[in-house]
């Protein structure tokens, strides 16, 4: 367990300083508490001990400052006009994919909408690749097509990256049939956010994975915004774990990646046996909605740095490593600053990258079918040319 | 058999072996008697073709001995072409309202489901959006779904997924994700439906970039395009007619895919060229009685192909006969005959000799009243009209 964190962590760490911190840390569990108990509907909670380890505990805050330095440089390159469109921010939401990540396989799927930067990274994605498509650069992890909203990585089992709200949540469910149709004991993890809750396609996907026990768990990821509306001036209910009615349900602190994890592996274990769950993260992004939103007029600047002292994901798991004696403070400031250069240089790389070859543009429209050549609608490419 | 494309019980027993899809082996119907040099994994292949795709049968030499083929009802066609292909590749799975103990409104998929089981031959809940939505996502690890609307019109209900996932996964994931899935279902005015249920959706599809549109108009097109989309990487949109269904025609007992991509010539001519798809083929074709017998000699393509449209032979066409007449049962505006009538003036404007006629249905929601359904859409005397009036 501790040897298959470090070889899949691996290509997000730097290969010097805190690789050897890394591989020489422990893995001896230990046991802690998470923050809150979970909340449950239709179903017993979990536990709220969860095991983990040293190695583990630096692992999660090394992924998390990597994240959070991605994200606040992303925001630095918007603002220097190199990012274009639009850009939606995860930093404060890191310890859901952290957490989410250690008690899953990369066999397992996972879809997501927009804010998907961290969980490209977390599904094995490079830095180079997410900034280079940020960037629109051809060696973009869709080729400088797809854009921010776009990420996917097909052998790292995320499949992205949607624009529209709620339209990846019917994908989902299909990528649950899926492995129920080839029975390979994996599963998948839709997520969408509190806005997208309200929509009709997430009940008729529930209705449909319940029906046929698709191995299928929901994750809304709860940041109490959709967009500029807060979930109660848009959910009659904003119970969202609450909402599956016969499908249970269960409520977890999201800003604490332990939580997460214990909950994740939860759901993994019940969708595996009893069909879909739902997991609700009560998380919290620091950002406004996307980079065109200052995130200010619809709450205040004290709610935003409340919740940043006291419940910042990668705060936490600091005060962990630093409480239980697992690296000094001194280790730490390294790590970041190792963080931040890896980000640094990513980013030089990723600017050198050129722009994709203007034939690009019709590439990868259609898969060629059957070696007859289109003519006509595609006429662009091919205008017919009579003998 | 490698340099000829038809056929052959050769090639139909290599296709049938191997459910990877390698293009060589596939025996594929092209219904021009050209020569067409075809790039076929990067090797040029010139391919000496039957002519007629009604007279490819004849041709055949395995069949020619007894009477060949079976015969059979459109919807019994469509069946075979999905039984065949669930047959050989496991991976091809339906979905839709009441495909499967039900055996399909218009009994598609009549006995799938017990042949294959209920998570082969899925009955949805009517949820359009969301199970066109998972057919999407399953085909993203590599399922091959049939989805069935059960009238094309529902559809529209699922046009997000059809257009943002179905249509634009591949190119915007940079390739890395391919969406083969096939959405069929019937379509069309006829029967009096009203006006919900008689949507022709070929026009609110076309400009969707990603997706192939083919419209099957004869038992032996349907059994093959339904096959071909099964097989195409590409997400296809397949359209049924509501009144075509019970049509007869004997069809090979061979193994046979139609191309995707390729109009089908139903009926030579000099005068003129009239395109038409699907349900308006049959009115083409009792407008070309009265035509012949007045002495006129039209030149009828079933386009089959809708989206990309096929231009090759409808140019040679042209070319031959310098006046076209488009006859379709799409809305006038925005409609299929509105996007071929722009192509064929930017690529072929020098080989016309006068404006191309464009006959399409009213811009109107189709009524209930019978005589009103009627004049709805376009009438062969019409047709006929308008070809005297092209060929002055």
């Amino acid at each position: 367990m501790a040897m298959a964190l470090t070889r899949r962590n691996l290509h997000l760490l730097c290969p010097i300083f805190s690789a050897r911190l890394l591989t020489t840390a422990s893995t001896s569990p230990i046991t802690i508490e998470t923050s809150l108990p979970f909340t449950a509907h239709n179903i017993d909670p979990p536990s709220r001990s969860v095991q983990t380890s040293p190695q583990e505990l630096l692992s999660f805050f090394r992924d998390m400052a990597l994240m959070r330095r991605m994200e606040i440089a992303a925001d630095s390159l918007y603002k220097a006009k190199l990012i274009r469109g639009f850009c939606h921010l995860y930093d404060g939401q890191e310890a859901v994919a952290i957490g989410m990540e250690a008690a899953i396989t990369r066999k397992d799927c996972i879809i997501t909408a927009y804010r998907d930067h961290c969980l490209f990274l977390g599904r094995g994605g490079t830095l180079l690749e997410a900034f280079a498509e940020l960037m629109g650069r051809k060696d973009g992890c869709s080729k400088g097509k797809g854009g921010s909203m776009h990420f996917y990585k097909k052998d790292g089992g995320f499949y992205g990256g949607h624009g529209i709200v709620g339209a990846q949540i019917p994908l989902g469910c299909g990528l649950a049939f899926a492995q129920k149709y080839s029975k390979d004991d994996n599963v998948s993890f839709m997520m969408y956010g509190d806005g997208a809750a309200n929509q009709g396609q997430l009940f008729e996907a529930l209705n449909m994975a319940a029906l046929w026990d698709l191995p299928a768990i929901l994750v809304c990821e709860n940041n109490h915004y959709g967009m500029g509306t807060a979930e109660w001036r848009a959910a009659k209910s904003p119970a969202y774990f609450k909402r599956g009615d016969y499908v249970p349900g269960l409520k977890v602190d999201g800003m604490d990646a332990l939580a997460v994890k214990q909950a994740c592996k939860f759901a993994k274990e019940h969708a595996l046996k009893n069909g879909p769950i739902i997991l609700e993260m009560d998380t919290y992004r620091y950002h406004g909605h996307s980079m065109s939103d200052p995130g200010s007029t619809y709450r205040t600047r004290d709610e935003i740095s409340g919740i940043r002292q006291e419940r910042d994901p990668v705060e936490r798991v600091r005060k962990l490593i630093l409480a239980h004696d697992i690296a000094t403070e001194k280790e730490m400031k390294d790590n970041e600053k190792e963080v931040r250069k890896e980000v640094d240089e990513a980013i030089a790389k990723a600017k050198e990258i050129p722009s994709p070859d203007p034939s690009e543009l019709f590439t990868n429209v259609y898969v060629k079918g059957l070696g007859v050549e289109a003519f006509g609608a595609d006429r662009k490419e091919l205008r017919a040319v009579l003998p | 058999m490698a340099a000829s494309f038809g056929v052959s019980s050769a090639a139909a027993a290599n296709a049938v072996k191997s459910p990877a899809l390698s293009p060589p082996s596939l025996p594929v119907i092209r219904s021009e008697a050209r020569p067409i040099s075809c790039r076929v994994n990067k090797s040029r292949k010139a391919g000496k073709i039957t002519t007629k795709a009604v007279a490819a049968q004849a041709e055949n030499p395995a069949s020619a001995a007894s009477k060949p083929g079976h015969e059979v009802l459109l919807f019994e066609a469509l069946r075979e072409g999905l039984e065949e292909e669930m047959e050989r590749d496991p991976r091809v799975c339906i979905f839709g309202e009441d495909v499967g103990h039900y055996g399909g409104s218009y009994k598609v998929s009549k006995g799938l489901a017990d042949k294959y089981g209920d998570l082969r031959v899925l009955d949805t809940p009517i949820a359009e959006n969301s199970f066109t939505g998972m057919a999407v996502g399953a085909a993203m690890t590599g399922l091959r779904p049939v989805v069935e609307g059960m009238n094309m019109g529902f559809l529209l209900l699922a046009f997000n997924q059809i257009s943002d996932n179905c249509g634009m996964l591949h190119y915007t994931s940079g390739g890395q994700f391919t969406i083969p899935t096939v959405i069929r279902g019937p379509g069309g005015v006829g029967r009096q439906l009203g006006a919900e249920h008689s949507q022709r959706l070929e026009s609110y599809f076309q400009s969707i970039p990603g997706i192939q549109m083919v419209a099957c108009s004869t038992p032996y097109n349907a059994k093959g395009l339904m096959k071909a989309a099964i097989r195409s990487e590409n997400p296809v949109v397949l359209f049924e007619h509501v009144l075509l269904y019970n049509l007869k025609e004997r069809i090979p007992d061979e193994e046979y895919v139609v191309s995707l991509e390729e109009a089908e010539m139903v009926r030579p001519g000099e005068h003129v060229t009239i395109l038409t798809y699907s349900r308006m083929r049959y009115h083409v074709m009792q407008a070309a009685k009265t035509l012949v017998n007045k002495g006129y000699d039209p030149e009828v393509i079933d386009i089959r192909s809708l989206k990309p449209f096929d231009l090759y032979t409808i140019g040679n066409s042209i070319k031959k006969t310098h006046k076209v007449l488009i006859v379709e049962e799409c809305m006038r505006t925005g409609g299929i005959g509105a996007s071929l009538t722009a192509a064929i003036n930017e690529n072929f404007n020098d080989y016309l000799d006068a404006p191309i006629v464009c006959l399409s249905s009213q811009d109107v929601p189709t009524p209930y009243a019978g005589t009103l359904e009627e004049w709805t859409v376009v009438q062969p005397g019409q047709i006929v009209t308008a070809v005297e009036q092209l060929c002055r």
